[in-house]
């Protein structure tokens, strides 16, 4: 008995030295690593507000679990069988006890309960002053509309300082737009708008993404926000309110393919694109007007350049699974004049 | 012989197979019907492991090439329906059958061929689910099919991949219906005399509130499902916001059943833990009445959370707040469960078999995922972890670190009551400690990747965004459970043939079970037990000292009480009447997938050969003998 005490000993001893390091090994990741979608390290009031509420619950969690758990070790090994305990007392129960850890984890909740529901409806609250812009969900997209009549897609623009409000609409399934480091996720929901308020405090770039299944290429709708100072946000938008350059010579052969050109399927360009001070006003698919001003493309899986671009026209839905653009059949000499206009639309 | 009444025509005359593949197809025996639930479940169990592992192949690299996209959500979606309706729940209902009448002293279902006919449209809802794998497709809307992703056939690739999801789970939902009316009568009106509802064993109890629960709970995903197949087949337009429908209405159905559905597969494991520790710990269930009446208030209190599903849909901040209170509350009831069961371990004197290691195992990993739980309740903070791999890790660790994980340690403990023989307990141990390890590293993983922004349901990830090594690890753990699970078979199939004689009481058990032989007779009991006390069994074999220690009642004594009790039975189980094995059954449930395939192809001719053939399988129910005709 002895001997398989001292086993059991080791074996205790071996396990509590896991548990410790594993769990050292996992707030340390958590911890000490940030990501870009790394929600513990929140930049937006509102994400901040949402995390304040983690750290307090997280903290509870982990005291709890380190006692229960502990607890549980504690048991497994005091109580193992031996000569001394082979015929326990027979205990049916303890009400007073049982009361007590009845109320317990009621009390720590009500607490919780407390701590959560005010936030609840702060966060619900309209915001004054907002910048407001409406969101469309598509399979797999992002469309932005500002008041002010600018049209882009998948990266909003933002300024610093102020509550964004966004109206979220869907154009085809449940979609949910989600910037994990200025706020928690909204659903985009067909025949509803949803409200969602972010914000942030400094310039800068942060990564989102889709996350509500939405089809096949669920994992490819990306969004970024990008946070400007309001002198800066300004001038984006002066720039993108501009139309389209419709004189420029050296994407002419592109420019007329995409204007008037008929491809595969009986297909069109401007079906589907809208580009400001052309006849193209299609609306099924992204605005291009300034698609050169983006630094991605096709639901942010792509770096915009000239290479991306070929590969993209040559067969869209053989980058993209699902994709709504077909492949148009386009010869070579048609790919490089569209890449020329596209990135001329600056 | 049948001088005075008509001969009864061939097709109605009862089956007598007593071996054989016959015996198996019409049987009405709750034990061997059991088997097959156990069985088919259990296939179920690696067809949705198999695809676990290539969904974890796919994800171990980012940006990697193992499956389309397209595969990937047919496998995910699969791997979740399946795991649910065709492991957990069918494992639970392999349980109920075995156990049930065996627990309250019975000598079957209150409906042996209600019971066969539960069984044969599991297998068939199954199968007519896999079949799609075939002809199309699987189902790519994931297990929670949102509408009008469902619903509009422009959405998802494949023409009919949603038929079989609506009208696959339709079939299993009615397998459900069936066997919890089937065991909730069995329950409250053929336990042995003197066992009051208060004298139950735990598992009793937990399976009468899993039952109701799924008498409730399945029609309103019937509901639900009839609404989506009128959407995909009729064009009605339920769900679709277009033509003035509403997709939230199939999110409060589906979680309205889905969240009683998820104590549906958790209350079995509970019971199960609650019958193993007493037995390892030598000691009484610490607080029966609080377990028994936590568990009632689960069953009570799990109809009004569903919503917490759903904070981030846009219901308003007065919904999301009262969801978020309810949800928090659950959490005690739960936790009580979770004390009186260390309660009941402390100050015993615990023996460390297999089943009494998957016990414990469970009330570890459940700790775990109780506390992420309660986490999810802060709604604003759940707005960021919603959809992400953090909710993931929350349910795996619930539905896997205490489902799953209970369920095998009920394999382990009743192996030797099914066949006779105990498991080899070195490969139960490798099994165990395997298992653990590799669903801590499968799992475990997950919590940092969802709290570092990675959503679920996407089928490649880019670089670079401090997901790799977890990914890669929790890969490497999934193939573990995998290797554990390979262990845990060759046990099973070398015991079933080699294992030591186990002898009616291997574990000196506390519930009537144990107090017949191993394996159990046709009839279970040759005599039906009277109860006295909760825990009967245990009561019969010790009394209790001054100190309330446990003292070994003589053995004569015992014996004179059984010579007793044997003058009431009459000779040993011969003259026993047991219900006849029956076709019909069978012949009932098939008329479901075939009229399910009428609605995918849309064929009048295929529904009416299915209408006909379920009519006939109950014409021939009602009409053949109540037995089997002695020649």
């Amino acid at each position: 008995m002895n001997r398989l005490g001292i086993r059991a000993q080791t074996k205790v001893k071996y396990i509590l030295r896991l548990v410790a390091l594993g769990s050292a090994l996992v707030l340390s990741a958590c911890i000490s690593e940030d990501a870009p979608m790394n929600y513990l390290y929140p930049e937006g009031p509102q994400a901040i507000q949402a995390d304040r509420l983690w750290d307090v619950t997280f903290g509870i969690a982990a005291v709890v679990f380190f006692l229960v758990e502990g607890a549980l070790i504690y048991i497994l090994f005091k109580y193992r069988e031996g000569k001394a305990n082979a015929a326990p007392k027979q205990l049916h129960g303890h009400t007073k006890l049982e009361l007590l850890w009845t109320a317990i984890p009621a009390v720590i909740l009500t607490g919780i309960a407390f701590m959560t529901v005010p936030v609840i409806f702060e966060q619900a609250r309209e915001p004054k002053g907002a910048v407001q812009i409406e969101v469309v969900g598509h399979q797999w997209w992002w469309e932005y509309k500002y008041d002010n009549g600018v049209v882009t897609a998948n990266e909003l623009h933002i300024p610093t300082g102020r509550p964004i409000l966004l109206d979220l609409r869907s154009a085809d399934v449940i979609h949910s737009f989600w910037i994990p480091k200025l706020a928690g996720k909204q659903d985009v929901v067909p025949g509803r708008i949803n409200h969602l308020t972010i914000s942030a405090t400094e310039p800068g770039e942060y990564l989102g993404q889709c996350a509500e299944y939405c089809g096949l290429s669920h994992a490819n709708m990306r969004a970024k926000a990008y946070a400007h100072d309001p002198a800066d946000f300004d001038r984006w938008v002066q720039e993108q309110l501009a139309a389209a350059p419709a004189d420029d010579a050296s994407v002419a052969a592109g420019r007329d393919l995409f204007l008037t050109g008929t491809f595969a399927g009986g297909q069109q360009c401007v079906s589907c694109h809208t580009v400001k001070g052309t006849a193209a006003a299609g609306i099924i698919g992204p605005n291009l007007t300034h698609l050169a001003s983006r630094d991605r493309f096709a639901g942010e899986m792509f770096e915009l350049n000239d290479e991306n671009l070929r590969r993209w026209l040559a067969d869209p839905p053989a980058r993209k699974p699902g994709s709504k653009m077909p492949d148009l059949n386009l010869t070579d000499q048609q790919i490089n004049d569209l890449t020329a206009y596209l990135l001329s639309l600056e | 012989m049948a001088t005075v009444t008509t001969p009864t025509p061939w097709f109605l005359r009862r089956p007598k197979a007593k071996k054989g593949i016959w015996s198996w197809v019409t049987t009405v025996d709750h034990k061997r019907i059991g088997i097959l639930y156990g069985y088919t479940a259990f296939i179920f169990f690696i067809l949705g492991g198999l695809e676990a592992l290539l969904i974890r192949a796919q994800l171990a690299t980012p940006e990697a090439q193992v499956v389309s996209a397209d595969l990937y959500n047919q496998l995910f979606t699969t791997h979740g329906v399946t795991m649910i309706f065709l492991v957990v729940m069918p494992l639970g209902a392999a349980f109920f059958n075995y156990f049930i009448p065996l627990m309250i002293g019975a000598r079957d279902v209150a409906f042996p061929r209600l019971n066969a006919l539960s069984y044969w449209l599991f297998l068939f809802g199954g199968l007519f689910l896999y079949s799609s794998w075939l002809l199309g497709g699987a189902p790519d809307g994931g297990w929670f099919g949102y509408a009008p992703l469902t619903t509009g056939a422009e959405f998802l690739p494949g023409d009919h991949r949603l038929d079989f999801y609506a009208l696959g789970i339709q079939i299993l939902g009615v397998a459900s219906i069936v066997a919890s009316v089937n065991f909730i009568v069995t329950i409250l009106n053929m336990r042995a005399p003197g066992m009051k509802l208060l004298k139950m064993p735990v598992f009793i109890w937990m399976s009468l509130v899993v039952n109701f629960l799924l008498l409730f709970a399945m029609p309103v995903i019937a509901v639900a499902l009839f609404f989506m197949t009128f959407d995909r087949t009729f064009e009605a337009l339920f769900f679709d916001p277009t033509g003035g429908g509403d997709p939230i209405l199939w999110q409060h159905l589906f979680w309205l059943f889905g969240h009683p559905e998820v104590y549906i597969l958790i209350l079995p494991a509970m019971g199960i833990v609650s019958e193993i520790l007493p037995t390892f710990s030598r000691k009484p269930l610490f607080g029966y009445s609080f377990v028994v009446f936590s568990g009632a208030a689960i069953g009570f209190m799990g109809w009004g959370v569903w919503a917490h599903h759903m904070f981030t849909v846009g219901l308003g901040p007065a919904a999301n707040a009262a969801f978020a209170v309810s949800t928090m509350f659950i959490a005690v009831p739960t936790g009580v469960k979770i004390f009186n069961w260390m309660a009941t371990m402390a100050g015993g004197s615990l023996q460390f078999k297999t089943p009494m290691l998957f016990a414990v195992g469970f009330i570890a990993m459940f700790i775990i995922g109780g506390l992420s739980g309660v986490t999810h309740s802060i709604v604003p903070h759940d707005a960021q972890q919603q959809d992400t791999y953090y909710i993931v890790a929350h349910f795996h660790y619930v539905l896997f670190g205490g489902a799953i994980i209970g369920l095998f340690g009920g394999l382990y403990y009743w192996f030797p009551k099914i066949y006779g023989r105990l498991m080899d307990e070195r490969l139960g141990k490798i099994h165990f400690w395997m298992m653990l390890i590799g669903f801590n590293m499968t799992f475990g993983p997950f919590h940092i990747l969802g709290l570092k922004g990675m959503p679920r349901r996407y089928y490649t990830y880019q670089a670079g965004l401090g997901w790799e090594m977890w990914n890669m690890l929790s890969t490497i753990g999934a193939f573990l459970i995998a290797a554990s699970t390979l262990v845990f078979m060759h046990n099973w199939m070398k015991s079933k043939r080699k294992g030591e004689i186990a002898g009616p009481d291997p574990w000196d058990g506390r519930t009537l079970e144990w107090s017949i032989p191993s394996p159990p007779p046709e009839y279970n009991f040759a005599e039906i037990p009277t109860v006295t006390e909760r825990d009967d069994f245990w009561h019969r074999k010790y009394k209790e000292d001054k100190k309330g220690r446990p003292v070994p009642v003589p053995t004569g004594g015992a014996d004179a009480e059984d010579e007793q009790h044997a003058e009431v039975a009459h000779d040993e189980g011969h003259g026993i009447h047991m219900p006849s094995p029956s076709y019909y059954p069978l012949v009932a449930a098939l008329g479901m997938p075939v009229m399910a395939y009428a609605v995918v192809l849309q064929s009048w001719t295929l529904g009416v050969i299915g209408g006909i053939i379920a009519l006939a399988g109950f014409y021939g129910w009602v009409l053949e003998p109540a037995t089997a005709e002695d020649h």
